[in-house]
């Protein structure tokens, strides 16, 4: 009888202090976020205004806005996503549904894709720098920034899709086949539809991290503040602009602060966005 | 399109070759399984089968778990293409056609081959959208006449009350009955020739078991139904052959093949007499 009560107590204990660890980790990860943003509020907030989004930059950037930044920016994004996407979905598709899963080719594939995945951002930036500026003759421009942003995302982009198209059900595509469906169709009305959510996702992630790259744009996109004419024109990208402003601009740190604050919202807003798209994915009676 | 107009252009069935008296039509065999092995990974999973399946009649396939029925089913229409690892041996004729031809259209098969699955499978789609994707997928495009197909299968499994009013919402939110027979009609639209059942009733409770049971009796003749049941005396009450497995060796083998009537009371055989009697298995 008393030794099932201190038992009891001894449990209870042990589970307080279980209850303890965790919250006080969770606590912790919150503060680093929460403690960032309030920095950045604190720094940039007052500089931040309707003009300074709207605005060019002047004087290196401690006066004026980032306008031209945020176009050039959105145009290495554009360049990046939409040479990326196709290469890496079709990808995705050819090694969810037409190989093996044991397969040499498919482990062929997917070990570079992993390699690739690990490769960091400065190498990427000299690669480009090498083959898209150099070999290809485009120079330091917003086409060969976003061709490099493109080699980065390869690995997020194909790996996030594979694995929704995998996570379908294989008794839709049994069901698909006993019903005389071709594997086109069952891929077109089926299986695709049921994986776009996880796709989505994984594309939102990679946009995530194309917006905040910075070294493998520094060697590749340039960083000419002004207005780009042509995706044949150099342009500076968000977070290179905050990096510059910071590192060699006396003076620029409220515009730094006001620029990482746009970066940040940025980011949180796709995350979100993102995170919508994974707890779709969880809803498996999905409508079409 | 009205399925009972085409019984009278079908071809005469026959349940299959009597015990005593005079033939009034000879059995008319549609499939042939011919010494077909099937290996998974070049694992034996079954050895050397061979038998032959009457058109328009209900043959059951029973057996213990493991004895090869589902994979037995996934080869006469060819799904085991889709299963990694499975390799097929033997031949199987459909209407008189060799299916492991290279020449054989699968697809064409399997509309041939209906097929409905252990666990109820709908899309994650509308229920109108379930029916309408295969036959879409198989020329049937014009709106009128893909309508009244899906009404009529609806109808002939009984579902057509429950769902008339809910057509566009999603299958998935149906029963479990009402979804397996959501599956059945999507089968009988592409009007198969051949119905392939695998445990049809198994995740369904008595009443919707039952309701299935009462479906499939009306199938026959107009279709060939083979069907897995571990049920026997369900096999017992709607087949009328039946095909008893078991596992010798790992690999599963076919012991006896005859009249329903006759495996359950008179067997040939002492192990599907010790089945039959649930003495074993
Ligand atoms: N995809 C697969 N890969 C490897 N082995 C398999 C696969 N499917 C089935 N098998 C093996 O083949 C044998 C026969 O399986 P099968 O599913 O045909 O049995 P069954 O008679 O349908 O059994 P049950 O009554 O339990 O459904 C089993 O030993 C099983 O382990
Ligand atoms: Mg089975």
């Amino acid at each position: 009888m008393y030794d099932a009560v201190c038992n009891r107590g001894l449990r209870k204990l042990r589970e307080y202090v279980v209850q303890c660890l965790i919250y006080s980790a969770v606590v912790l990860v919150s503060a680093v976020f929460i403690w960032l943003l309030i920095d950045l509020l604190r720094g940039g907030l007052s500089h931040l205004s309707w003009e300074f989004v709207t605005e060019l930059p002047r004087d290196a950037g401690r006066a004026g806005g980032i306008a031209s930044i945020l176009i050039s920016t959105l145009l290495i994004l554009l360049v990046a996503v939409l040479t990326a996407v196709p290469v890496a979905w079709m990808t995705a598709i050819l090694l969810a549904e037409f190989v093996a899963i044991g397969s040499w080719f498919g482990k062929t594939v997917r070990f570079s894709l992993y390699v690739l995945a690990g490769v960091p951002s400065i190498v990427f930036g000299l690669f480009g720098n090498a083959f898209f500026c150099v070999y290809l003759g485009l120079g330091f421009s917003i086409l060969s920034g976003g061709l490099t942003l493109a080699c980065m995302l390869l690995p997020i982009l194909t790996s996030t899709a594979e694995a929704g198209l995998r996570a379908v059900s294989h008794t839709y595509r049994l069901a698909a086949s006993a019903l005389g469906l071709s594997r086109a169709a069952a891929l077109l009305h089926l299986i695709l539809p049921a994986a776009a959510p996880a796709m989505a996702a994984g594309l939102l992630l990679g946009i995530g991290r194309a917006l905040a790259e910075t070294a493998a744009l520094l060697f590749t996109s340039g960083y000419a503040e002004r207005m780009p004419d042509s995706l044949l024109d150099s342009g500076r990208a968000l977070a290179l602009h905050i990096f510059d402003l910071s590192m060699n601009v006396p003076g620029g740190d409220e515009p730094a602060y006001a620029s990482a604050l746009v970066l940040v919202s940025l980011l949180l807003g796709i995350n979100i966005l993102a995170m919508k798209f994974a707890y779709g994915l969880q809803r498996s009676k999905l409508m079409l | 399109m009205n399925i009972k107009q085409e019984v009278g252009k079908c071809d005469p069935f026959t349940l299959g070759p009597l015990e005593a008296g005079p033939a009034c039509s000879d059995p008319l065999p549609v499939i042939q399984v011919k010494d077909l092995s099937l290996r998974y990974h070049g694992k034996l999973a079954l050895k050397e089968v061979s038998l032959d399946i009457y058109k328009g009649c209900i043959t059951a396939l029973i057996g213990p778990s493991g004895c090869g029925k589902t994979s037995l089913l996934s080869a006469i229409n060819r799904l085991t293409d889709l299963i990694p690892g499975c390799s097929v041996n033997g031949r199987i004729l459909v209407q008189g056609r060799n299916i492991y031809d290279p020449d054989e259209s699968v697809q064409a098969l399997r509309r041939q081959v209906g097929m409905v699955f252990q666990k109820p499978a709908p899309f994650p789609l509308s229920i109108r959208r379930n029916l309408s994707l295969p036959l879409h997928e198989h020329g049937i495009t014009r709106k009128a006449e893909v309508a009244d197909i899906s009404e009529q299968a609806l109808r002939d499994v009984g579902l057509w009350d429950e769902v008339c009013d809910r057509m566009d919402s999603a299958a998935l939110n149906l029963s479990g009955g009402q979804q397996q027979r959501l599956c059945i009609a999507r089968a009988l639209a592409l009007q198969p020739q051949i119905l392939l059942m695998d445990e049809p009733c198994s995740a369904l409770d008595p009443i919707a078991s039952g309701v299935v049971e009462d479906l499939i009796c009306r199938l026959r003749g107009r279709y060939t139904v083979v069907i897995v049941t571990h049920n026997l005396a369900q096999a017992r009450r709607i087949a009328n052959y039946a095909a008893f497995f078991w596992v010798s060796g790992h690999a599963g083998q076919l012991i006896e093949f005859g009249r329903c009537q006759k495996i359950f009371e008179s067997p040939r055989h002492e192990l599907t007499a010790a089945y039959v009697n649930g003495v074993r298995g």
